[in-house]
C-alpha cells in the first residue's frame, strides 16, 4: 500500500435541485479528495453550494451524477439502511452552534452516538471530553454551557466513533474571534493527531490559516484558492 | 432507552403534567369500573348465582321486561326435561314486592319462587332450607339492612306473612333489591294477589314466570322452545330483562369508551407537540446515523414508561378511593378482571395515539440539520 485511502473522494459530482423548469445546479462537476489527517476549508458566498457539498459528502443526499467515496466505500447503490450505518460509523458531523441534545449532559452527548448501533472502535467518552478541555463541564447540559463550550462538546461528539471523515458546518458562526481561533485550532489538531479527513465549510476568513488547504465555492464550482490571499 | 429516560428526567415537569392527565383518567376508569360492576351485581347477582344456563319465557315476550311480564305453565318443565342435552328443568317465579318486618324495617324484595325440593332451591348459610310454605331465605345483604333470622315479613298490601328462615351466602340481588327465595305455591299466591284466607283460583297454580333450564352447551333449545311454545334466553341474555340493567350498563360503557378515546387523543396530541418541538434535534440525530427504528423505539419506550407509570399511579389512587366507596351502601365493587382490562386498554390506546404521533419522526429530513437548509 503506497498511499493511504483518502477519507473522502468526490469525482465529477453534480447535484441538481428542484424539478421541471425550476432546476438549480447546486454542485457543478465537483471533484475533491481529502486525505486522512487533512483539514480542508471551503469558503464561498451563501448559496454557492457549500452546504450541498456537505450533504453529498455526508451521505444525506445522493448526487445527480458523479461518484462519492467515504473511507474507500462508494456510496452509489447503497441502501438507506447502509447509508445510515455508514454515517454512524465513519462520518462525524459538527453543526452550527453545536446542535447538542438539550436533555443530555456533556458526557452523555458523547455517549449518545455509541447507543445508535455497533461502532467498531469507539473512543472513551470521558477521555475524549478531557482532550477537548471539557472534562470540568462533564455534568453540564447545553443550556449551562457557553457557545465555545457547546462547540467543543459538538466536536468531541463527532469524533467519539473515530470517523474517517469529519464534516464541519460553519463551526464559528456563533462565536467571537478568540473562541473561533480556539475552536478551529482544536479541529485542526484533532484532524492531524487522529488522522481524520476533515472538511469545514466557513464564512470566517480569519480561521483559514489553521487549514491545510482552502477551496472556494462559487455557483456550484470548486476552485483552489491562492494561499497568499487567505 | 438511553435518550428516553434522560429526556423524561430532563423535561419532567411537562411529562408529569401529561402523566397527571393519564393518571386522572385511570382513576376515573377504576371508579367507573367499580360502579359498573357494582350496578351489575345489584342488578343481576341473584341471577348469576343460579345454577341455570337458560330460561324459557312466554313466547314473544318483550325481552327487556321478560321477568315481569312472562307467564308460562309449570308443567312445561317436564317437556323441557325430556329435551336431549337438558340436564334438568324446573319452574321459576320472579316478582318484586314491598315488605316490612316486625322490627319496622322497610325492605323491597325480589321474590324468587322455586319448588322446595328442586335443584333450584337454595340453602342458607346456617343450613336452613325452604322447609315451610311461609319460609323465606334472604340475600345476605338484607341482614345488613337490619333483618334477622326469625323475623316476620309482611308483604305490602296483601298482608301475607313470611318468616325469615336464614340468609344466603353472598350477595343475591335482582333489579337493585334483595332476593327472597320462597316455596313456589306461596309465590304463586303472592303474585296473583291472593290475600291470606281468600279462596285461591285454580289457575294461580298453573302460572310461573319461566322454566329454568340447566343444559349442555350443545342442546338445541330453539327447537325445544318451539315445541313448548316458549322463548328461550340464555342466562346472560336474561340479564337484559332485569329492570334498568341495559340502560345502566350501556351508559357506563359509553362513558368508558369516551374515556379510552380521550386518553388516545390526549396522548397523541401531547406526543405530536413534543415531536414537532424536537424536529431539529431529531434531524441532527438522523444525520449522526441514528436509524428510524432507533428513534421510534426510543420515543415509544418513553410513551410506554409514561403511560405505565401514570396509569399505575392512577389505578393505585383509584383502588384506594374505590375501597372507601365500597364500604358505603353505594353499588360499588372492585374486581380485578375489569380493572386489569381497563388498564390494559388504556395503555394500548395511549400507545396507539403515541405511535400515530411519533410516526412523524420518519418524515424528518436529516438534511435540515445542516445550517444552510434551515
Amino acid at each position: 500500500m503506497t498511499r493511504t485511502t483518502p477519507g473522502l473522494v468526490l469525482d465529477g459530482v453534480t447535484l441538481t435541485l428542484g424539478d421541471g423548469d425550476e432546476t438549480v445546479t447546486a454542485l457543478d462537476d465537483v471533484s475533491l479528495s481529502v486525505d486522512p489527517g487533512e483539514l480542508v476549508a471551503i469558503v464561498g458566498p451563501s448559496g454557492s453550494g457549500k452546504s450541498s457539498l456537505l450533504a453529498v459528502a455526508g451521505a444525506l443526499v445522493a448526487p445527480t451524477s458523479g461518484t462519492v467515496e467515504v473511507g474507500g466505500t462508494a456510496l452509489a447503490g447503497l441502501s438507506a439502511r447502509r447509508l445510515t450505518a455508514l454515517r454512524r460509523e465513519h462520518i462525524g458531523f459538527v453543526f452550527q452552534s453545536g446542535n447538542l441534545v438539550p436533555a443530555l449532559t456533556a458526557l452523555d452527548q458523547l455517549r449518545l452516538p455509541l447507543t445508535f448501533g455497533k461502532v467498531s472502535e469507539p473512543r472513551d467518552p470521558a477521555t475524549l471530553l478531557a482532550e477537548v478541555g471539557m472534562d470540568h463541564r462533564a455534568r453540564r447540559r447545553p443550556h449551562q454551557l457557553s457557545g465555545g463550550e457547546r462547540q467543543r462538546v459538538g466536536i468531541a461528539r463527532a469524533l467519539v466513533t473515530q470517523p474517517k471523515l469529519l464534516l464541519v458546518d460553519e463551526p464559528t458562526a456563533a462565536l467571537d474571534r478568540q473562541r473561533s481561533q480556539e475552536i478551529v485550532g482544536l479541529l485542526a489538531r484533532e484532524a492531524h493527531e487522529h488522522g481524520v479527513a476533515a472538511v469545514m465549510v466557513t464564512h470566517d476568513h480569519e480561521v483559514l490559516h489553521h487549514c491545510d488547504r482552502v477551496l472556494e465555492m462559487a455557483d456550484g464550482r470548486l476552485s483552489q484558492v491562492d494561499r497568499s490571499l487567505s | 432507552m438511553f435518550l428516553a429516560v434522560r429526556e423524561l428526567a430532563f423535561a419532567r415537569s411537562r411529562y408529569v403534567l401529561m402523566g397527571g392527565v393519564v393518571a386522572l383518567i385511570a382513576i376515573l376508569m377504576v371508579l367507573l369500573s367499580g360502579l359498573s360492576v357494582g350496578l351489575v351485581n345489584d342488578g343481576v347477582s341473584g341471577l348469576k348465582q343460579l345454577p341455570v344456563t337458560s330460561f324459557a319465557f312466554q313466547k314473544d315476550v318483550s325481552k327487556d321486561s321478560a321477568f315481569s311480564r312472562s307467564l308460562v305453565d309449570p308443567a312445561d318443565a317436564k317437556t323441557w326435561r325430556d329435551v336431549s342435552g337438558v340436564e334438568d328443568a324446573a319452574p321459576f317465579g320472579n316478582t318484586l314486592v314491598n315488605a316490612k318486618t316486625d322490627r319496622d324495617v322497610d325492605i323491597d324484595l325480589a321474590l324468587f319462587g322455586v319448588e322446595p325440593d328442586s335443584w333450584l332451591a337454595p340453602e342458607a348459610t346456617d343450613g336452613a332450607t325452604l322447609s315451610g310454605p311461609d319460609t323465606v331465605l334472604l340475600s345476605s345483604t338484607a341482614e345488613e339492612e337490619g333483618v334477622r333470622v326469625g323475623d316476620t315479613i309482611t308483604i305490602g298490601q296483601l298482608g301475607t306473612t313470611l318468616t325469615v328462615g336464614g340468609f344466603l351466602e353472598g350477595q343475591h340481588t335482582f333489579g337493585h333489591v334483595d332476593i327472597g327465595y320462597l316455596a313456589l305455591p306461596t309465590w304463586q299466591e303472592i303474585r296473583a294477589g291472593v290475600r291470606p284466607g281468600e279462596k285461591v283460583p285454580d289457575h294461580v297454580y298453573d302460572e310461573v314466570t319461566a322454566i329454568a333450564v340447566r343444559a349442555d352447551s350443545d342442546a338445541d333449545l330453539t327447537a325445544a322452545a318451539d315445541s313448548t311454545g316458549t322463548t328461550a334466553l340464555t342466562l346472560d341474555e336474561s340479564f337484559g330483562a332485569s329492570p334498568g340493567y341495559t340502560a345502566e350498563t350501556s351508559t357506563l360503557q359509553l362513558i368508558q369508551g369516551f374515556l379510552y378515546a380521550i386518553c388516545a387523543l390526549v396522548v397523541g396530541a401531547f406526543f405530536t407537540v413534543i415531536t414537532i418541538q424536537r424536529r431539529q434535534e431529531i434531524a441532527v440525530l438522523r444525520a449522526m446515523g441514528a436509524s428510524t427504528r432507533y428513534l421510534l423505539r426510543d420515543t415509544l419506550m418513553q410513551s410506554l414508561i409514561l403511560l405505565v407509570v401514570s396509569a399505575g399511579v392512577g389505578i393505585g389512587v383509584g383502588v384506594a378511593a374505590g375501597a372507601a366507596i365500597a364500604s358505603t351502601p353505594m353499588p360499588f365493587a372492585l374486581e380485578l378482571t375489569p380493572i386489569a382490562t381497563a388498564t390494559l386498554t388504556l395503555i394500548v390506546l395511549g400507545m396507539i395515539g403515541a405511535t400515530v404521533a411519533v410516526l412523524r419522526i420518519t418524515r424528518v429530513d436529516p438534511l435540515t440539520a445542516l445550517g444552510g437548509n434551515r
